[in-house]
Order: structure tokens, then C-alpha cells, then sequence
């Protein structure tokens, strides 16, 4: 029984982590209808960059903070620049772009930082909480920071008014440019807290995965099937598509015999295959009611 | 007449290729109702598009004296021409309350914005019982005051509506044209109506244009137009 609780609530602290970036998938996806296939290499990067400015001696919040704002700026630029032009263009010269674009920052990521494993810190400490070592500190950190994180999305799409706008933008381009929302903008918005949800999950799995190039790879999978199990159309279902991949990532791993450590990936892609079989909407994505 | 609040001279009109507006030539008085009236295809709908800025256009577009022909949809939205699309452009997810409040997007006024929502309750009290409830729940004259409730929360100098009839049973249209009428009587609300119902829309309108392929083939004031028996018989069918 503890050890089952130990594995929810580690799968929870991972899971926190697809959530986030099945999160800033649907963003990017329900702007411009598209996969972000780059999402993973945009947070590996901000999380680089963030080990950076530690690196040069900043305290590790201001770090966090700094790095935050400049993905997200860069999230903005990323947009204006390539995606902008390619608006209209097929799926194809999307995925060309999205492979691209993930080529350029593994690489360029490789040649400045180099490909050696490093390690990232955490500012939670490793020490056990809840008595004796159910939960990490930092897996109660992740948990934490993930949570401000929804929560503060969440009032921002609810009760702000570009929020709204966002919205508005992603579901009826057409309409929301009839009441006066600059949607060019709301898209660009978008990649910008899309790029700094992201960097926010690198930053809290770096230490638990370690810092290198590739180290977004398989979390970019399990966030790609929370988002699928989610609905891809759906940011709350997103949030809870990835906490449940991550649970059962978990608990697979260590309860199925032969998954193990080693097959864990691929109950993320029989997730996603299993999922576009029987519910291509995702479990909370689904059908508007309409009425003519 | 008064100072016109629009007027297009030579608009032309394209679709990638396809000219689909010739040299159009009209006016909206300030504080007046015109109305373009013609049969499916005639090119109503995009008239009131290329006035939008949502397609590619040629000639000159004033609204009062601006010249706006060219400007982005938003900034054209920006100026005080709130268009009210044909297919009522609802935000069927959000609630009826919200979209209002996207109506209103482009203001900064919080108090303002709040009586204004008021009012239109008051006008369509429909609307203030259903505020939580799901646009895309609402039945089609519902949807369809929410569009022109939308269109008002923009506090519009011109309102552009594109057959707000469309698909409505005789009684709604009947409704929904008191509230025209009345927006327009109390509030001095100018306003282009595109129309297939011809009866209804020259009851409300100053001015009338008649379109067919693309052209504007008559003009004159509403009550003459919807006087003269040929021209009943060629062109409104009623």
C-alpha cells in the first residue's frame, strides 16, 4: 500500500509536468492548429538558459523568473517571425518547420552548452516529507508550482479580458476580429505563455532527468498523450489528460511485470493509439452543443 | 438628408480572381437605415464584407470622413462599425454573458460597459435569463439578438447587419424588427441591413438599393421602392 502511494504521488509530481506541457500543446494547437512538434526542445532551451544565469551566479528564483519572461519573449519572436508568414500554409510546411525548428535548438543547445549531462538544482531540497520518504521535497515542489501554475491560468482565461480574447481568437478567428480582437496578437500571446509554461516544466524536471539536450524528448511524448487522452481541444482536460499519464506511467512501471523502467515510454504511445481509437476527441473533448 | 455616416463610391470586389462586386455607388445617412436588397448570390453578403475589410477591394470607402477601404477588420471594427455576419458569428462555447462582454472588447470603460449590458437585457430580457447559459443553446432569434447585442456593446456609429431573418420564423422576424426599429427611433442608430425578406426590411429603412449580379440596378427611398408594383413583381417577389 505505501509503496502504491509512494508511486501515485511520484506520478502525480511528473505528471504535474505532462500536464504542463500538454497544456502549452493545446495552447499552440488551438491557435494555429498544429502540433507543436518543437515544444519539447523550446523548454530543453529555456532550461539551458536558466542554468545559465545560475551558472553566473543569480539566485535560483530570479532565475526561474527571468527565464520565464525571456521564453516567453522568445515564444512571442518565435511566432512573429517564423510562424506568422507561414499562416495558411499546409500541415507538411508545418511539420517541416516544427522538425526544424527542434533540429536547430538541440543542436545549437549542444554547441553552446555541450552534450555532457549536467545537473540542475533544486531549490526544494531532497529531503523526505509525510513521515517516512512517501514524497521528495522536490516532487512536492513540482506538485506545488505546477498547481500555482494551472490556477493562475486558469483565472487568467476565465476573468481577464484578453484571456477571453484568447479565446475568443482560437475558437472564431472571423468573429473575434468583427468585435475589434487583434487575433495576429492573441496568436502571438499565445506562443509567448505557450514557450513559458514550458520552460517552467524543464526548469522542475532538469533535476529530477538532468540537463542535456535530449532530455525533453520522452516528456514531450507522455505530454503529447496527456493532451490526446485529454482532448486536444480541451486546456482543463489537457491538465488532467497529463496528471493521469503520468499516474499511470507510474504504476505500470512499477506494478506490471516486464514494463519496468525500460517499456514505461511505450504506455504513453499505446495510450495515444488506444485513445484515437475509441475517443479521437479525447475524454474532455468533447462536442459542442449547438443548436440551429 | 442628413450627413452621411457612410458612403462607397466605385467599390469593387474580388475573390481571389472572381470580381464579384462592380462599381457600387450608396450612402447610409447618419442616423438612417438603408437597405440592399436582391436575390441569393446578388453579392449582399459581400458588400457588407468588402465594407469590412474582409476581402480585396478597390474604390473608396468613408466612414463620415475617414477614409477606412484597405484598413485591417479589427481597426475598421475599431472606428465604430460593428457588422453582424451572416450565420451570426456566436461564440457557441461561452456564455451568453460573455459574449457580450466580447462585444466590448475594444473599450476600456468598466462602468460604461456594465450599464450598457443592462440596457440590453432590458431590451432583450431573454437574454439577461439566459446570461450563464451557453450561447450555442440558444435558439436561432435568440442567437440572433445576441449577435445584434453584441454588435451594440461595440456602441456602434454604424451597424451592419447581414439578413438578420435569416432562418427565423415569421414572429421573431416580426420581433426582431420592433427592436430595429426601435434602436433606431430611440437611439439614432445608423444602420446597412442586407435583406432577402423585402417587406420587412423597407418597412424600417430610409433607403433602398437593389442588387443583382454583383450591381446596384435601382435605388430610392424605401417607401417608393416598396411601392412600385414592377418593381415588386421583377425583383422582391412578393
Amino acid at each position: 500500500m505505501e509503496l502504491f502511494l509512494h508511486q501515485v504521488l511520484a506520478g502525480l509530481a511528473t505528471g504535474g509536468i505532462y500536464a504542463c506541457m500538454a497544456l502549452a500543446i493545446v495552447m499552440i494547437y488551438q491557435a494555429i492548429h498544429h502540433l507543436n512538434l518543437a515544444q519539447g526542445e523550446m523548454a530543453m532551451f529555456s532550461t539551458f538558459i536558466a542554468w545559465q544565469l545560475i551558472e553566473w551566479g543569480l539566485p535560483y528564483w530570479i532565475a526561474f523568473f527571468l527565464t520565464i519572461a525571456i521564453s516567453f519573449v522568445a515564444g512571442i519572436v518565435i511566432e512573429r517571425t517564423v510562424f506568422k508568414p507561414l499562416h495558411g500554409a499546409p500541415v507538411l510546411a508545418h511539420i517541416v518547420i516544427f522538425i526544424a525548428l527542434f533540429a536547430i535548438l538541440n543542436s545549437a543547445a549542444g554547441f553552446i552548452w555541450e552534450f555532457t549531462i549536467k545537473t540542475f538544482p533544486t531549490p526544494f531540497g531532497s529531503r523526505s516529507l509525510l513521515g517516512d520518504g512517501l514524497i521528495s521535497a522536490h516532487h512536492a515542489g513540482m506538485i506545488g508550482v505546477t498547481l500555482v501554475v494551472l490556477v493562475l491560468l486558469f483565472l487568467f482565461f476565465r476573468h481577464t479580458r484578453i484571456g477571453l480574447a484568447m479565446r475568443a481568437a482560437a475558437v472564431n478567428p472571423e468573429s473575434a476580429r468583427l468585435v475589434g480582437v487583434r487575433v495576429g496578437w492573441m496568436i502571438a500571446l499565445g506562443w509567448g505563455m505557450a514557450a513559458a509554461i514550458g520552460a517552467v516544466a524543464g526548469m522542475l524536471i532538469a533535476p529530477v532527468v538532468f540537463l542535456e539536450p535530449n532530455m525533453m524528448l520522452s516528456i514531450l511524448l507522455y505530454g503529447f498523450a496527456g493532451a490526446v487522452v485529454g482532448g486536444l481541444t480541451s486546456p482543463g482536460g489537457a491538465v488532467v489528460g497529463g496528471f493521469t499519464v503520468g499516474v499511470i506511467e507510474n504504476l505500470a512501471g512499477t506494478f506490471i511485470p516486464y514494463v519496468g523502467q525500460e517499456l514505461k515510454l511505450t504506455i504513453a504511445l499505446a495510450l495515444i493509439v488506444v485513445v484515437l481509437m475509441f475517443k479521437p476527441t479525447g475524454l474532455f473533448g468533447t462536442r459542442l452543443v449547438t443548436r440551429v | 438628408m442628413s450627413e452621411p455616416i457612410l458612403s462607397v463610391r466605385g467599390l469593387e470586389a474580388w475573390y481571389g480572381r472572381i470580381q464579384a462586386l462592380f462599381g457600387l455607388d450608396f450612402e447610409v445617412a447618419a442616423g438612417g437605415v438603408t437597405t440592399l436588397l436582391g436575390a441569393n448570390g446578388a453579392g449582399k453578403t459581400t458588400t457588407l464584407r468588402a465594407l469590412s475589410g474582409m476581402i480585396q477591394t478597390s474604390g473608396d470607402i468613408l466612414l463620415a470622413d475617414t477614409p477606412i477601404r484597405g484598413k485591417a477588420t479589427e481597426d475598421i471594427v475599431r472606428l465604430g462599425v460593428a457588422h453582424v455576419p451572416e450565420g451570426r458569428g456566436t461564440f457557441t462555447a461561452m456564455t451568453v454573458e460573455e459574449n457580450l462582454q466580447l462585444g466590448a472588447m475594444t473599450r476600456r470603460d468598466t462602468g460604461g460597459i456594465a450599464e450598457d449590458i443592462d440596457r440590453i437585457y432590458d431590451y432583450f430580457p431573454r437574454l439577461a435569463e439566459r446570461r450563464r447559459q451557453q450561447a450555442g443553446t440558444l435558439s436561432g432569434g435568440e442567437q440572433q439578438m445576441l449577435a445584434i447585442s453584441r454588435a451594440l456593446m461595440l456602441r456602434p456609429r454604424l451597424m451592419l447587419l447581414d439578413e438578420p431573418s435569416f432562418g427565423l420564423a415569421p414572429l421573431i422576424v416580426e420581433e426582431l424588427f420592433a427592436i430595429l426599429r426601435r434602436l433606431k427611433d430611440e437611439q439614432g442608430l445608423s444602420m446597412l441591413v442586407v435583406e432577402q425578406n423585402a417587406s420587412m426590411a423597407l418597412d424600417l429603412a430610409d433607403e433602398a438599393y437593389l442588387m443583382e449580379t454583383g450591381k446596384l440596378i435601382m435605388s430610392g427611398p424605401a417607401q417608393q421602392i416598396g411601392s412600385d408594383e414592377n418593381v415588386r413583381r421583377a425583383y422582391l417577389g412578393y
